[in-house]
């Protein structure tokens, strides 16, 4: 992983062993690259720090979310899902896939929905983050959630917090959407009960609710 | 039936029951502050990983842990499967390591080394002749009934005969199975465990520790799951790996949390058993169906997993059936929403339909002629049902005879299927309590799979005490509260609606009896309704609620209900009949959703809302298992192909199509009492999908899932015959 500010190096470890999975987490994002070298490398022949390589051992991660800051030490390997729910407790964002198809894990970054199991927590270091606790609560709940308590766009509940991620980063960039968009813009989220027939309804009402401007932002 | 003290309230007397009322925990689910198994974190907590055998049939020679102990951050590592076990399926677990995080875990699972012998192994069923050949299966069963063979021979019978089938699939669960588990001190022991089974958890931990000389008693376990992220029959016990979380959390001397990875989860956590066969069926020319053969087999891994009913609903006179289980090398079978009867109704409805096409004649139609050979009970509910669904789904104007003869390369066509299931409420047990303040809680070991039982429960105790909905609190998922029923086979809403409404009753009755006097009545005078407690036909004697819960002074009520118990609240059997719809790309073999019309019965329905959440969410997993899903087992390797998400196919928002679902109620259903839905909606898709693509493009594709390569294999066969 490379980093901004040259870091001492934790060389030999035998936890850098490389994987199809750190390669998966790695490669859904344009900065991680850096990873596979960095800890490829490290294993074989440690580069000396004035490199700018961090890791594998802990290093100091900080993460803002829901606009509190949280000081970390973490691997530089571990995801952004994992240090939410494994190392903050911020547990809405759910763990399914883990690899950046169902969608469970949804976030935004700087208001943009990302799949938190494929962002290292390091890259999410100088964003914005938001899970699903950073824009309501079961007693003050958005309009999205509001809903998809309506429309019983959720049955076990599992999907769901993701579900609503997605709706609510989808409709703040498009407050018009036709069923055909809300299909097409929720098509990377996967829920297993069956709600999608009031997920569709939760959304379509969630729209023209917020436009109503009544529950102010989201 | 003669009014019997516990009844349900009649139509007309019902604030609550039968309308379409919102979860009530939907507000904690939907904000993300729902709980789950696998969002457990008690201080201290670790994370364990599994290692698991890569071979689909191996003895394990030796297995080394030493790398792994060494490893820091590594707090406990656990043999399971030690040397000279023999291995049966690939993922199966050979130990576990808890950690202090899960990179930590995986890099510790990395470090095990284990040798292996690899054995013969056998993953594939579709070809009986070479499973037969290896000595892979076993009879599951004959039966013979009338005289087939000379049924099948009489002139006037039409015969229809093919090969159909449906492969294993998989539970995929969202959430994983798995167990986070905490030493509360020496001898407790408190589970979350991802099940639907709460009740049953401590029994179970006790029984599985004690086998690994852990010596607890089942009395110091608590087991909590207050939310599950899907079981569908797939989760009714901690599993091995829930044991060897709890050994792990007593060696290492901290909580411990073991979720399976997805591909684990896909590999071993629960398959549905395939069904393939061979199969005749005959009728009258005017579609009486007079006789049934069908040699059919099956997988549920290295063990048994039953036989499909066969005929499916319709006791065809003359018929003889035979099932072979094949013995394979993947994951074990596991109860998967209505064992055995989504493959009994496509391997039936899909050869009816069949034959239907050959006498040229309307299916729907048909079934209806041959509707007395169903039981008895559901004669009258699926005329009506079959009836209401062609009505909803226009048929008579959409059907056409197979084949769509409209010009281009999309054919729309139209299926039908009937199925039944049991549904009886299960063992119950709750306490209801009444405190002076008036407020109001109802306990049950039970648990909310997310079909809505919460909800049930709150609407039946509100009902019965006059309530809002909101004046009763819940409280179940835990095992510390009264016994109660696993939720499977659809047993859940008949047996804590049964118990609920005689508790509630019981203890609306002590309270009756505490304010009588005020009144100046006889407690058998009164009623709670509408938030009072008044004379009955005369509501200008009355008190409010709290009013009334003030007088019992210090006292609060405590009381109880149970399923069975008086006055028969629950009833089995019901019915339900499925419309499909679809398009058909004759050039890239796609399969596209229109609609599915469904009518379906369940007795006394407590709450609309989730109850239709039930079927609509049946009918999307059937669209999950008729057009996508699959276990894919590669025979050189042994393994499962696609134990991820991207290649364990699942429909998303856009491939549903549109739903229609009526729920039979009102006289003739709702007097039978509660009955389960959670099973029947999701037998039926199969067939009714599978008989509308072979109405639109005129040829039966034989198996599930209808995927693009065998819509264009069966299209070739066609128009090559």
């Amino acid at each position: 992983m490379r980093r901004k500010k040259d870091r001492p190096q934790k060389a030999g470890s035998e936890k850098s062993s490389f994987t199809r999975r750190d390669f998966l987490k790695g490669a859904g994002v344009t900065v991680s690259g850096g990873l596979l070298v960095g800890s490829a490398v490290a294993k074989a022949a440690p580069p000396p720090p004035e490199t700018g390589f961090v890791g594998p051992g802990a290093v100091p991660v900080t993460l803002r979310v829901n606009g509190k800051i949280h000081k970390l030490k973490l691997e530089p390997r571990v995801t952004l899902l994992d240090a939410l729910r494994d190392d903050l407790d911020i547990t809405g964002s759910k763990k399914v896939c883990d690899r950046a198809t169902c969608g469970a894990c949804t976030v935004m970054m700087d208001r943009k929905p990302v799949y938190a199991c494929t962002v290292l927590a390091l890259e999410a270091e100088g964003h914005d983050i938001t899970t699903i606790e950073g824009i309501g609560s079961a007693e003050k709940l958005t309009p999205v959630m509001a809903a998809f308590v309506k429309h019983d766009a959720q049955q076990c509940g599992f999907c769901t917090p993701g579900f609503v991620m997605a709706s609510t980063a989808f409709l703040e960039r498009n407050p018009n959407p036709t069923m055909e968009e809300i299909e097409k813009s929720l098509g990377g989220n996967i829920c297993r009960c069956g709600t999608y027939r009031g997920i569709r309804h939760a959304v379509l009402e969630a729209a023209k609710e917020m436009k109503g401007g009544a529950h102010g932002s989201m | 039936m003669a009014a019997c003290k516990y009844d349900y309230p009649p139509a007309g007397h019902r604030e609550l029951i039968g309308k379409s009322i919102d979860r009530i925990d939907g507000p904690e689910k939907s904000s993300g502050r729902a709980k789950y198994t696998y969002d457990m974190n008690p201080p201290g907590r670790l994370i364990a990983k599994l290692c698991t055998c890569p071979y689909a049939h191996a003895k394990v020679n030796s297995v080394d842990i030493s790398a792994a102990q060494k490893l820091p951050g590594v707090k406990a590592v656990l043999i399971i499967q030690g040397p000279g076990t023999e291995i049966q399926w690939a993922g199966d677990e050979i130990a576990a390591v808890a950690a202090v995080n899960e990179q930590i875990a995986e890099d510790a699972v990395r470090l095990i080394k284990v040798e292996y012998e690899q054995l013969p192994h056998l993953v594939r069923e579709e070809d009986l002749k070479r499973a037969e050949s290896e000595g892979r299966t076993k009879p599951a069963g004959e039966s013979t009934t009338g005289d087939p063979s000379k049924a099948f021979q009489d002139p006037d019978a039409v015969v229809s005969e093919g090969y159909y089938g449906l492969p294993v699939i998989t539970h995929c669960c969202l959430e994983s199975h798995g167990n986070t588990v905490e030493w509360t001190d020496a001898k407790s022991l408190k589970t979350w465990t991802s099940t639907q089974n709460v009740s049953g958890g401590p029994g179970q931990f006790g029984q599985g520790l004690r086998l690994k000389k852990v010596q607890v008693d089942d009395s110091n376990i608590e087991t909590i799951c207050q939310y599950i992220g899907g079981g569908f029959g797939s989760k009714f016990s901690p599993d091995r790996w829930g044991i060897e979380a709890a050994q792990l959390a007593k060696m290492a001397g901290a909580p411990v949390r073991l979720m399976l990875d997805r591909d684990t989860e896909l590999e071993m956590a629960g398959a549905r058993p395939s069904a393939f066969g061979h199969i005749r069926v005959a009728a009258k020319k005017d579609g009486t169906l007079t006789a049934w053969d069908s040699d059919t087999w099956g997988t549920g891994g290295v063990g048994p997993s039953g036989h499909p009913p066969l005929p499916y609903v319709l006791d065809i006179p003359n018929r003889h059936w035979k099932h072979t289980a094949v013995a394979t090398n993947i994951g074990p079978s596991r109860a998967w929403r209505a064992p055995n009867h989504p493959q009994a109704c496509l391997l039936t409805m899909a050869p009816i339909d069949d034959l239907a096409a050959k006498l040229q004649m309307d299916p729907l139609e048909l079934l209806l002629k041959n509707v007395d050979l169903a039981p008895e009970i559901l004669r009258k509910t699926y005329t009506e049902e079959l009836q209401k669904a062609a009505e909803l789904a226009d048929w008579k104007k959409n059907w056409h005879q197979r084949g769509d003869k409209t010009p281009g390369h999309i054919k729309r066509g139209m299926g039908v299927s009937l199925h039944t299931w049991g549904g009886r409420g299960h063992f119950s047990n709750c306490n209801v309590i009444i405190r002076p303040d008036g407020s109001v809680t109802v306990q049950l070991g039970s648990q909310d799979l997310g079909t809505g039982t919460r909800t049930v429960i709150a609407i039946m105790v509100a009902e019965t005490l006059g309530l809002p909905l909101d004046g009763v609190k819940v409280e179940i998922g835990d095992s510390k509260y009264p016994p109660d029923g696993a939720s499977g086979g659809s047993t859940t809403v008949g047996g804590v609606s049964s118990s609920t409404r005689r508790g509630a009753i019981n203890a609306r009755d002590e309270l009756f009896a505490a304010v009588a006097p005020s009144l100046g009545v006889q407690p058998a005078q009164l009623e709670a309704w509408n938030g009072k407690i008044q004379v009955t036909g005369d509501p200008s004697k009355s008190l409010t609620w709290k009013e009334a819960c003030a007088k019992l002074g210090v006292k609060t009520i405590h009381a109880t209900g149970k399923n069975p118990g008086p006055c028969e609240l629950t009833n089995s059997g019901v019915g339900g009949v499925q419309i499909a719809d679809v398009s058909v790309d004759t050039e890239t073999g796609l399969v596209k959703m229109n609609r599915i019309v469904a009518a379906q019965d369940c007795g006394l329905v407590i709450d609309e809302k989730t109850a239709k959440s039930q079927v609509y969410g049946a009918l999307i997993m059937g669209v999950c298992y008729s057009l996508y899903e699959q276990k894919v087992m590669d025979e050189t390797l042994g393994v499962m192909l696609n134990p991820n998400m991207e290649y364990y196919k699942l429909a998303t928002i856009g491939d549903i199509g549109e739903f229609v679902v009526h729920m039979m109620t009102g006289p003739g259903y709702d007097e039978r009492g509660v009955i389960g839905l959670g099973e029947p909606p999701v037998i039926s898709p199969g067939a009714a999908i599978s008989n509308a693509v072979a109405n639109a493009i005129g040829v039966r594709v034989p198996t599930l899932p209808l995927t693009p390569d065998k819509v264009l294999e069966a299209l070739e066969k066609g128009a090559k015959a």
